[in-house]
Parts: structure tokens; C-alpha cells; sequence
């Protein structure tokens, strides 16, 4: 039994568990369906749990330096990684469901298991 | 009572004078409760002190001491857990959210008269004047009866997904409320990513309404969300072009400090950037759906677009959600451009909030205003408008304003001198980009050909309209 | 240290998020899928301000839960033949595994390191009493060619994206 609020503080660890189980089920949603926007929302959530990492370590981590006169960004490095996620995410969401459109305009389908031209 | 015992007769006619006298009545018993324990309040029979109803800071003040003792009564058992402060937190969260659902309310129960009453006067009618005095209760018998009918679910309809969407729009339209700044210090939630926060909160809503078309079954419905979605996320840009201004202008994204620049340099934005302004309040029509541009629900092309299959309370939560937002734009136009609590040194007498609640419902009824006298634009105007027009000319503007944070912060001449020849070069910029950009994009208003009215079957549509046009 | 509030709140967002993430692999109809996943991001900005990261908790909302979703929708729209259930491919079994066992390392990893953390001290005076500025002024000194590059990125994606969609003109 705690015997107060502080036996209870979040740690990293906390804030890693909850990022690498969601980058699991992202893996897992990615790789098993078969809807080629499905598998985009898998990769989306991939994304996601990364930028928790990110910003937990940021958070919590020692290795960036603490905020000084001469840097006061150093801790918030991992926010900026995290913008440039974001970026990034909204251009491959951007371009891989222009994909998925083009490929429904060639094939009548978006289904994963049916485009498979280049099968052997 | 035999009558009673009648099922059909029992039913209750919302328009029956009985029963809008006793809605009155209760009405204005409650307007007298709420008046008498503000009068307890103020007048200091309450605690022995009097309170002044311009600053509500006092009060509050009184109510802070009082919960610090509250907190420092508290068991140590308990404080070790959950922390020596933790009763202001709760009451001071739960009185914010308290004063932005009443009020909220209370707004959505005058405004559907306000616009109808104001739509009308525009019109050269009366409008609603039946139920109660002036039409007053007309909210009420409205709330009645749609409570009162049926709700029908289209068949096809994906169930689940056609019940959410009512709920879903109605929390952003609350949650923008949060960091609204009535007055000095009184705002629910100060934070410094407001200008954002908002931006953020307001593009939820374009989910919500998509899956309100798409889970009607309906094909107008589907047409008017696809044209919603496509309208407002065209729009959010712009609108955030506009506030990026604003934040460049301020150095700030907190509302507060961005009043309190306005405040200290005794100048609106509104005035320094005329252009930002114009932007804001027309993006903000195009993620109101309102006209001109309500293409998302013209009645006379598409039913009633998105909730063409909403019925009962679940329409009238559209339709309440709409208005309060109207407000809301009008609030942050107020907040953003018009100086938001002041009035050029009059807040040391009147009441800051009552201020801002002026200029809000002024920006509202600006919007009123357009409803009842432009026409609706069409959809690939609106579109083309959004993407041609607004969006160079807002980067251009969003360039000049940022050239100019940079030279005044360089410049040392006095405040007045600086933000004097920002605003003139300001509207200069605007006359000059707005005139240029139309001769370049080979808009003549003077050249343009008439088209005489035609019959439809005639015409061939939007295609045939181009080729008189070009021939 | 932390506030109760703020632990409950981390407990409640995680359960939240998780739980939205399996729904998005369980549940059936694809749309339905897609606001699962809206849900898992909106509980993931909250996860992003228990960590004081505000302005990112507000992008996080503003691209995940506003921008994406609306694309998504949009593409299901666009491929009206296609069908609309969430079904799993015939890799659904290894894919899972593979899932699982990434989840089990990384849980395995993040307990088990002796990660370099700060002291509880320098947390507390590290407040992060506002954001935006400090990683504006990052972005605009330290990550200025990275952010060129991104925008670079940016504007080749949705010319991409267009150019990829465009119908011919007929």
C-alpha cells in the first residue's frame, strides 16, 4: 500500500509501456489486414507510439542536458523530432492514399491480397 | 379530469397559450431567484462583504482565502495523497465549466430568437411573435416540440455512427469556449498554445460531420458532407493564415497577452490588419456553413445537406450548435481584432466582460446580417475563392506583417509613429494585392457577359453556362 | 513528483488509448475503425500533456485527429467498390505474432533498463512553463536545414499526391 502521491510518480518506464504496446498492435494491425487503408492506419499508430517515446524521453531523460542560458532547448530535442514526425506522417498519408486511389482506378480494389501483379 | 384519461388529447399543444404562461412564469420565477442571490451576493448579507459586480475578482478573491482554509483543515493522510491544494483545483474547474454550460445555455435559449427575430427585420417581416411576449419564448416552444418528435433512422443507416455525430459537434463547439478572454483574468483556460488550441479544437468538428452524412444513407446527405469537408478543410487554412498574422503582429499565442498587446499599444488588430480580418471572418462563415457560403446545406440544391436525416433534438443540436458557434466566432473576432475587453480606457468603467460580450454579439450579428442579405456562392467559386484568392494573398500579407515585426523591432520611434505606418502600409498592401490579384487572375467585373436566365433543360448544367460564357 | 490528477489522468489515458488501438484491429467495418482510430490519437494528446507537451498535444490534434481521419475517410470514399470491412489477409496469424513480440520486447526492454533519468529535483524545477517559443527558436536555429528539408518534403508530397489522383483531361 503507498503511503503517498510520490510512491505513485510516473516514471519512463511508465510512458514506454504504453509507446512499445501500441507500436505492437500498429505492427499488428499493419501486417494482418488487408485493406490497403487499414494498413496505412496500422503505420499512423506506429508513428504515434514513437512520438510518446520521443517526448517521454525528453521528459524524463538525462542524456539531453537540462535547460540552461546557453541552450534552453537541449531538453525539448525530442519535441522537435516530433515535429518533424508529424511531417512527415501528414506527407505519407498524403501520398499513400493518392496511391490507394490510383490503385482502385487501375484494379477496382484496394484489397492487399489481390494486387498482386508482380506475384511470381 | 375525463380528458386526461384521452391519450389523444392529453397529447400537449406546445402552442397553447396555457402553457407558454406557465413557461413564462417559471422563466421569470427563475430570472427573480437568480436575481435575488445576486443581490445577496453583491450587497454583502452573504459574508459582510460587499462585492462590486465590475470586478468579479473580488469576489473571487474571497472565495480563494476561503477554500485555502478549507485546504489547510484538510487530514494529512489525505493532502499526502492527492495534494494540499487539491479542493481549489476541483471548485475552481467545476465553477469555470459551471459559467460556460450556463451561459452556453442560456445563449442557445435566446439566440434561435435573436436570429429569427433579426432574419426577419432584415426581410421586412415580423418574424416569431406569438408565443410569449415579443416571440421571447419561441426557443422554448421550438425545444418542445422537436424534444416531442419522433426520431426517425433512415433504413440502412449504420446506427451507431448516426448517433454520434449531434454529441460529437456539440463538444468542440463548448470546448472553443474554454480559452475565450472575457476580461482581465478571467478566462477558464490561459494557456499558451490558445491560438492553436483553438484552430486544433475547431477542425474535429469536420470529422463529426462527415460521419453524419456518410451514416444517413442518403445521397444529399453524403453530397452536402463531402461538400462540408471539402469546404471547411480548405478554409482552415486561410483562417490560420490569418491568425499566424496575429501571433507574428503579438509575439504570442496566449489570448490574454494577445488582448494585452492591443490593450498596451492602444490600437485594435483589426485596424493594423485589415486584411487578416476580412480573412478570419470570411473563413469563419465557410466553417460555420453560413451564407454565403452555406453550400453544405443549400436548401435548394442539396435538402438540408448533412442533416437532411436528422430529425427531432438530434437536428435541433445541429441547429443549436451552428448558432452558438456563430457567437463564438464572434468572440474570437472580438478577442483577436477588435481589442477584445477594451474599449480605449472605458474598461476602467464598464465592466470589461460586458464589453466583450458587446463586441461578440456585434460580430454576431455582422453575421446575421449576412445571412439575411448576400446570395449563397456556388461550390467551385467558393472553392476557387479559398485556393486562388485568399491563400497567396494571405501569404503575401503574412510576409509583409512579418517584414514589418522584423523592422520594428529594429525602428525605435515611438509606438504611435510605428503602428501608424504599419497600418498604412498594411492597407496600402491590401488595396494594391487585392486590385492586382484580380487583373492577373483576368477578373473584369466590367467585361463580364451577363448571363440572361436560361432554362435548365436548356443550359446543360455548369458546362453548357461556361461555353456561352467563352464563346 | 506528480499530482494525483495527473496520475489518474495517465492511467485513464493509457487504458484509453490501448484500448482504442485493439479496436482498431477488432472491430469490423472499416469506418468505424478509422474513429477507433481518432480515439486512440485524441487519448495519445492527452497522454502528450501529462508529459507537459503542449503545443505538441495541440498538433496532435490538429493533424491526427483532424487532418488524417478526414484523408482516410476520404480515400474510402474514393474506392466505392472496395470493400468496407476491416477483414485481416491471410498473414493475420504471423502478423499478430509479429506484433506481440515487438510489444513483449519493447515492454521487456523498458522495464528492465536502468534508463538515465533525471532526479526528481531537476523534474520539478524543469517545468516546461511553455513550449512553443523554446522549440520555435529551435527549429529556426539548431534543425534550420532539417526543417527546410521538411517543408521541401512537404510541398513534394502534395504535388506528388495531386499529380498522382489527377484525372486526365478529356
Amino acid at each position: 500500500m503507498p503511503s503517498s502521491a510520490q510512491d505513485l510518480a510516473l516514471t519512463l518506464p511508465h510512458y514506454l509501456v504504453v509507446s512499445g504496446m501500441i507500436f505492437g498492435i500498429g505492427i499488428a494491425v499493419a501486417l494482418s489486414k488487408r485493406n490497403a487503408i487499414a494498413v496505412l492506419m496500422g503505420i499512423e499508430l506506429m508513428l504515434n507510439a514513437v512520438n510518446l517515446a520521443f517526448l517521454a524521453f525528453s521528459r524524463f531523460g538525462s542524456s539531453f542536458g537540462i535547460a540552461s542560458e546557453g541552450n534552453p532547448a537541449a531538453p525539448l530535442a525530442g519535441h522537435v523530432f516530433v515535429v518533424f514526425i508529424l511531417t512527415v506522417a501528414a506527407a505519407e498519408a498524403a501520398v499513400a492514399l493518392a496511391m490507394a486511389v490510383l490503385v482502385y482506378r487501375r484494379r477496382e480494389t484496394v484489397d492487399l491480397d489481390r494486387i498482386n501483379l508482380m506475384r511470381w | 379530469m375525463s380528458a386526461a384519461l384521452d391519450p389523444i388529447r392529453v397529447r400537449v399543444r406546445v402552442t397553447s397559450p396555457r402553457l407558454a404562461v406557465t413557461l413564462g412564469i417559471v422563466l421569470v420565477l427563475f430570472g427573480a431567484a437568480s436575481i435575488g442571490i445576486a443581490y445577496v451576493v453583491v450587497s454583502g448579507m452573504l459574508d459582510g462583504h460587499w462585492y462590486d459586480f465590475r470586478d468579479l475578482g473580488l469576489g473571487m478573491a474571497h472565495l480563494r482565502e476561503w477554500l485555502n482554509e478549507v485546504n489547510a483543515g484538510q487530514p494529512a493522510a489525505l493532502s499526502a495523497f492527492l495534494g494540499d491544494q487539491w479542493i481549489s483545483y476541483i471548485t475552481g474547474a467545476l465553477l469555470g465549466a459551471t459559467g460556460i454550460l450556463t451561459f452556453f445555455g442560456l445563449l442557445l435559449l435566446i439566440l434561435v430568437w435573436v436570429e429569427r427575430r433579426l432574419i426577419g427585420r432584415i426581410q421586412v417581416r415580423k418574424g416569431p411573435n406569438r408565443v410569449g411576449p415579443f416571440g421571447l419564448l419561441q426557443p422554448v416552444a421550438d425545444a418542445l416540440k422537436l424534444i416531442q418528435k419522433e426520431v426517425l433512422i433512415p433504413i440502412g443507416a449504420d446506427r451507431f455512427m448516426f448517433y454520434l455525430p449531434p454529441v460529437l459537434v456539440f463538444i468542440p463547439g463548448l470546448l472553443v469556449w474554454a480559452v475565450v478572454p472575457w476580461a482581465p483574468n478571467m478566462n477558464y483556460l490561459d494557456t499558451n498554445v490558445g491560438v492553436i488550441y483553438l484552430i486544433a479544437i475547431s477542425s474535429t468538428a469536420t470529422l463529426a460531420i462527415f460521419m453524419a452524412g456518410w451514416a444517413s444513407n442518403n445521397h444529399y446527405a453524403l453530397l452536402g458532407a463531402m461538400r462540408t469537408v471539402a469546404m471547411m478543410i480548405s478554409y482552415e487554412i486561410p483562417l490560420s493564415l490569418a491568425l499566424l498574422m496575429v501571433v507574428l503582429m503579438t509575439g504570442s499565442m496566449q489570448l490574454s497577452t494577445i488582448v494585452q498587446w492591443q490593450v498596451d499599444h492602444h490600437v485594435w488588430l483589426g485596424m493594423l490588419m485589415p486584411l487578416a480580418l476580412f480573412t478570419f471572418f470570411f473563413s469563419s462563415t465557410a466553417e460555420l456553413n453560413r451564407t454565403p457560403n452555406d453550400i453544405a446545406e443549400a436548401e435548394s440544391e442539396i435538402v438540408a445537406g448533412f442533416h437532411t436525416e436528422y430529425s427531432g433534438m438530434k437536428f435541433g443540436l445541429f441547429y443549436a450548435v451552428e448558432l452558438g458557434n456563430a457567437v463564438a466566432v464572434g468572440a474570437f473576432v472580438a478577442a483577436f481584432f477588435l481589442g477584445g475587453w477594451s474599449l480605449f480606457g472605458l474598461e476602467t468603467w464598464i465592466p470589461p466582460y460586458l464589453i466583450f460580450a458587446a463586441k461578440a454579439f456585434g460580430g454576431y450579428f455582422v453575421l446575421v446580417w449576412l445571412r439575411g442579405t448576400l446570395p449563397r456562392f456556388r461550390l467551385d467559386q467558393l472553392m476557387s475563392f479559398a485556393w486562388k484568392y485568399l491563400i497567396p494573398i494571405s501569404l503575401l500579407q503574412v510576409l509583409l506583417v512579418a517584414i514589418e515585426v522584423t523592422a520594428m523591432r529594429y525602428m525605435h520611434f515611438p509606438d504611435f509613429v510605428e503602428l501608424s505606418l504599419v497600418g498604412a502600409a498594411n492597407l496600402a498592401f491590401t488595396i494594391f494585392i487585392v486590385r492586382a490579384w484580380a487583373t492577373f487572375l483576368g477578373y473584369r467585373p466590367e467585361r463580364e457577359q451577363v448571363l440572361k436566365p436560361t432554362m435548365a433543360k436548356q443550359m446543360g448544367g455548369l458546362r453548357a453556362a461556361e461555353e456561352m460564357r467563352t464563346r | 513528483m506528480d499530482s494525483i490528477g495527473v496520475i489518474i489522468g495517465f492511467y485513464a489515458l493509457a487504458g484509453l488509448t490501448v484500448g482504442a488501438a485493439l479496436l482498431v484491429f477488432l472491430v469490423r467495418n472499416l469506418l468505424h475503425a478509422v474513429l477507433a482510430l481518432v480515439l486512440a490519437f485524441l487519448g495519445m494528446s492527452g497522454l502528450f500533456i501529462t508529459l507537459s507537451a503542449d503545443f505538441i498535444a495541440m498538433a496532435q490534434i490538429l493533424i491526427y485527429a483532424g487532418a488524417i481521419p478526414v484523408l482516410l475517410v476520404f480515400a474510402v470514399m474514393l474506392t466505392p467498390h472496395a470493400s468496407r470491412d476491416n477483414a485481416n489477409s491471410l498473414f493475420a496469424p504471423g502478423g499478430l505474432l509479429i506484433g506481440l513480440g515487438f510489444a513483449a520486447l519493447f515492454v521487456f526492454v523498458a522495464m528492465a533498463t536502468v534508463w538515465p533519468v533525471l532526479d526528481v529535483e531537476t523534474l520539478h524545477v524543469q517545468s516546461f512553463a511553455g513550449t512553443v517559443r523554446t522549440i520555435g527558436a529551435a527549429l529556426l536555429g539548431d534543425y534550420l536545414l532539417a526543417f527546410e528539408l521538411a517543408s521541401v518534403l512537404l510541398l513534394a508530397a502534395f504535388v506528388g499526391a495531386v499529380a498522382l489522383v489527377r484525372e486526365d483531361e478529356a
